[in-house]
């Protein structure tokens, strides 16, 4: 208890036992999780283990049923999250990516960055009907900063193409940026390789190491894919049916038994 | 072959279906039958004919889709574009399309000029239900209640206050958008079809009580002499006043036209849009979706607003029979039709189906028909509507970036 | 209090609730499988009614009984309603199956626009009258009072169809795969079962019963126009709101619960709202518990 309390003084995310009930089913069973400054963690788990749940809970998404999450955003003070709504979370700095893509299929890449920067722009309506020179400025860098976020992901020649004839690998990474677009300091990516190559998931891993020496941010992660984990993480989570079975460094974790026997087990020997 | 043998079919399943309405005709004074099998001949040999037309869209639909996926560009759609995005083709064609309008009520007679004026009237209500429906994706199926909360707003402040139209206007808007908001609250949460019938229970409750509530809106009989818009306290004729309230709905067309394509390229329009492709991920990209559907709400409704004092103003005479889901369904048919989210797309769609009836004589019967008709075959055929909502262009200042841009295949059919 | 009129209007809305229900099934089973909400559906009604009105009318000039006249039409009436409810699922719906959710809503309000105006071009816009078929047999006068034979006559009919369509969907195979198909489509396909055929027969099924209100409400109120669908239609859709959306228990109780508030309400406090009660039922409902009473709560997936 010691150790964590004096962790949680660096922590930017600090999740203390969070629950979640849907209706009978327990999907969530007090589950705790710090996530420290320039920190990558990674959250594991077999299918169906409340991975997903767990970022619902911390990004609004739902309102958890027992528990507390925290976060310290770059000004430092501390602010409970839980049952705040999803579009504070994203305000407060927490910004998250989707496991099945969720872009503005009909709108522009552009567009879907620009989207990104609504919480950190002003412009109302009476400038947007006026479009006096204050909103003309604002708009104009809304589009520098999104146009320089596309070619920091490499997606800058397809500015103008709808997002939904992106390849698929270019719509994770669109939705790479559009989340930095709010500028976080938690960026949270659910199954960022889920369906890609090894070439693509080396490039995205390259990526998340860049963007968090670039944005100086710390990054919370689901993934399946074991290599990716391994190499990217500063420590891992494991959860199982809902629970958290054990967390550590990579290499704590790939020999913790109870790991090995629910999770890792048939992979690394498969 | 195969096509001919399923069209037959089709013809015979369509002259059994409508065998009972269309060709017997009970008259009961008489007690006689009227046998119209003319009429059955008519549906056989039509819907032989449309079933080759239907399968024959069918397939294009699935071939456009193929294509948009490649990257192809319809040659139709590229005059089209052209027109629209460079400056040296849309000038010239807007200036033209502006001196046609501004001359046409001393070219026409009074009565067509009354034609326009309400074509121009469902322009200005297309775009605003366009905000609603097309920009932001909420299906509001009641749009006519704000209609006539600023028509009622002009009609019982002028008979009871002697309030002027220009100093209604504003109030009517502001009234509208109020109501819009009251509705707004309640509905936030709901999902997008029960929302659309929400909506539209809505719209039914005012009219309702605009017809009940005698002492307020004089019930069923409405509401008559209503004061034309003053010009500086001058006594106008009739036809004077006509061209009048033409010029005056002819600028608040081309106002709207102007402030919704501001406000659909701005930072809340683009909210709204992304509201409309996806709330989860709009949310989770820090918009406030209250506010935002709120603000939706009530800008499209106080577009509605507005018309509805024009209106008022325009008939002089106003009753809750002019309030009904028709007229709602009919401003909606506009929107489908002319492309949901598209300025220009609305624009046409409300021309197209107030004046082609009004003066294809032949068309008028049918008119309601045709409306029902177009909306199945838009949402089957060409959900985007007639004109596809414009791309807005963005200045990025990247030499490698604009560089790449003519390398890249255009995307999306007419993006 | 007045026993007496209470009765009367007791029965009244078990007459009117019954036709709801009996609309409110065709919604509820289609949103049930296709998660559509069936708008152009009232007219099907409708068309159930304007089609038993002109065999009605056909029959008598060549001098039918009255009770042969009243089973022929509805028959007709039933059979035309089930092949217009497949025509329309097959014209505005099927190609729409995986358009936004929105898409087939307003192909579905075309449709009614449609069906409408073809009614009015085809027909009539003016009321026209019904002829009355109903007998009022002996053993009927001791109740005569407070309602008529009409009125048991819907009672009766709805409650014996509606039986029926428990025990279809319940004990056979197509009603099984009808309750799969709604669990699952994508599963239940993988089993096996055939989706279209599914949807076809929940029109079929939907509409049909929509046909036997329509007859059996034409009948009891005497007139008929293009128009009666879609009033009768929102209400009905708000009885299936009401009872649960989806849940077919819960469109009937909906149906009875409207046809009560509707009938007490206009008793006992005023007519000039009948129409706005509906709908700000509606509108209530929708908004505080839009599960209804015996639907379930939905989470959404993210």
């Amino acid at each position: 208890m010691s150790a964590t309390t004096a962790n949680a003084a660096a922590a930017v995310l600090d999740v203390r036992s969070i629950s979640m009930n849907f209706g009978g089913l327990r999907a969530l069973n007090e589950v705790d999780l710090q996530v420290r400054q320039g920190e990558i963690v990674a959250l594991i788990g077999p299918n169906g283990a409340g991975k997903t749940t767990f970022f619902n809970c911390i990004t609004g998404i739902y309102v958890p049923t027992e528990g507390t999450v925290h976060v310290t955003p770059r000004d430092g003070r501390t602010v409970t999250v839980n049952g705040l709504k999803a579009s504070q979370v994203t305000a407060l700095g927490m910004s998250r990516t989707f496991q099945n893509i969720r872009l503005f299929p009909t709108m522009s890449v552009l567009e879907n960055v620009m989207i990104g920067r609504h919480c950190r722009t002003r412009a109302g309506i009476l400038g947007a009907l006026l479009r006096d020179p204050k909103t003309r400025a604002e708009e104009q860098r809304i589009v520098e900063e999104s146009y320089a976020l596309l070619k920091s992901v490499n997606l800058h020649q397809h500015y103008k193409d709808e997002a939904r004839n992106l390849p698929y690998g270019a719509q994770r990474r669109l939705e790479i940026a559009r989340a930095l677009a709010t500028e976080p300091f938690l960026l949270c990516l659910d199954e960022p390789a889920a369906g890609m190559n090894p070439q693509e998931t080396h490039e995205l891993k390259e990526l998340v190491i860049q963007i968090r020496e670039r944005h100086e941010l710390s990054v919370l992660l689901i993934e399946h894919d074991m290599s990716m984990v391994m190499s990217l993480s500063d420590r891992i989570y494991v959860m199982e049916y809902g629970s958290k079975i054990a967390e550590g460094t990579p290499e704590e974790v790939s020999k913790n038994p109870r790991v090995i026997k629910a999770y890792l087990g048939e992979e690394s020997h498969a | 072959m195969q096509g001919l043998k399923k069209s037959i079919l089709v013809s015979l399943w369509f002259m059994f279906l409508t065998f009972p309405l269309m060709v017997i005709r009970i008259d009961s004074l008489n007690g006689t039958i009227d046998w119209r099998w003319e009429n059955m001949l008519g549906m056989g040999v039509g819907t032989f004919v449309l079933s080759f037309v239907w399968r024959f869209m069918l397939a294009r639909k699935e071939a456009g889709r193929a294509a948009a996926a490649g990257g192809a560009l319809s040659a139709r759609g590229a005059w089209f574009e052209r027109l629209r995005s460079d400056p040296k083709a849309a000038v010239p064609a807007l200036a033209v399309l502006l001196a046609a309008f501004l001359v046409l009520p001393w070219v026409v007679s009074t009565y067509q000029t009354n034609i326009m004026i309400s074509a121009l009237l469902y322009v200005m209500l297309g775009l605003g239900l366009n905000i609603v429906v097309g920009l932001s994706g909420q299906l509001v199926l009641g749009y006519v209640a704000f209609y006539a909360v600023g028509a009622y707003s002009y009609a019982i402040l002028n008979s009871n206050f002697g309030l002027g139209f220009w100093s209604v206007l504003p109030i009517g808007g502001a009234m509208a958008a109020l109501f819009g908001i009251l509705l707004g609250f309640p509905v936030l949460r709901l999902r997008g079809d029960y929302l659309a019938i929400v909506t539209l229970g809505f719209g039914e409750i005012i009219r309702l009580v605009l017809e009940n509530w005698s002492s307020f809106s004089q019930g069923p009989s409405g509401i008559a002499n209503i004061d034309r818009p003053g010009l500086f306290g001058m006594q106008l004729s009739v036809s004077d006043a006509t061209t009048y309230i033409y010029y005056l709905i002819l600028a608040a067309v081309i106002v709207t036209i102007l402030a919704v394509t501001r406000l659909k390229n701005s930072r809340i329009g683009r909210a709204w849009q992304a509201l409309r492709e996806d709330e989860i991920a709009c949310q989770a990209m820090g918009i406030d979706i209250t506010t935002t559907k709120l603000t939706a709400f009530a800008l499209g409704a106080c577009w509605a607003g507005f018309a509805g004092v024009i209106f008022a103003a325009k008939t002089t005479f106003i009753n809750p029979a002019s309030f009904t889901f028709l007229e709602s369904a009919m401003v909606l048919a506009m929107v489908v039709l002319g492309g949901m989210g598209s300025v220009i797309g609305v624009s046409v769609g409300a021309l197209v189906l107030i004046l082609l009836p009004e003066y294809l004589r032949a068309f008028s019967e049918y008119r309601m028909l045709i409306f029902g008709a177009t909306m199945v075959l838009m949402m089957v055929f060409r959900p985007q509507g007639l004109v596809s909502p414009g791309r807005t262009k963005y200045n990025v200042t990247d030499a490698e970036g604009a560089g790449a841009d003519a390398a890249r295949p255009a995307a999306g059919g007419n993006a | 209090m007045d026993w007496q009129y209470f009765w009367e209007l007791f029965f009244g809305g078990l007459t009117r609730g019954s036709i709801y229900a009996l609309i409110a099934l065709g919604y509820t089973m289609v949103y049930g499988i296709i998660e559509l909400i069936n708008f152009a559906h009232g007219e099907v009604y409708m068309l159930g009614a304007f089609t038993a009105l002109i065999v009605a009318g056909a029959l008598g000039i060549y001098g039918f009984p009255a009770v042969a006249i009243l089973i022929i039409a509805a028959a007709v009436a039933v059979i035309y309603c089930a092949a217009y409810g497949v025509t329309l699922e097959k014209i505005a719906y099927k190609p729409l199956r995986d358009a936004p959710r929105l898409s087939p809503l307003i192909s579905a309000i075309g449709m009614s626009i449609f069906l409408q105006n073809y009614v009015i071009l085809a027909q009539t816009s003016d009321f026209m009258p019904f002829p009355n078929l109903v007998p009022q047999p002996e053993f009927l006068e001791p109740i005569a009072h407070i309602m008529g034979a009409s009125e048991v006559l819907i009672i009766v009919t709805s409650a014996v169809s509606m039986a029926a369509l428990t025990l279809f969907i319940k004990y056979t195979r197509m009603g099984k795969a009808m309750r799969a198909t709604a669990q699952n489509r994508k599963m239940a396909m993988l089993l096996g079962i055939d989706a279209d055929k599914v949807i076809s027969l929940t029109f079929v099924i939907g509409s049909s019963l929509a046909a036997v209100g329509g007859v059996l409400i034409a009948s009891h109120v005497g007139q008929v126009n293009f128009a009666i669908g879609f009033i009768a239609g929102i209400k009905a859709f708000t009885a299936a709101v009401l009872g649960g959306i989806g849940s077919i228990p819960g469109a009937m109780l909906g149906g009875l619960v409207l046809g009560w508030c509707e009938s007490f309400a206009t008793g006992y406090i005023s007519s000039d709202y009948e129409d706005a009660l509906a709908f700000a039922l509606l509108v209530l409902i929708l908004i505080f518990r839009p599960s209804g009473i015996l639907g379930k709560a939905k989470t959404q997936k993210v």
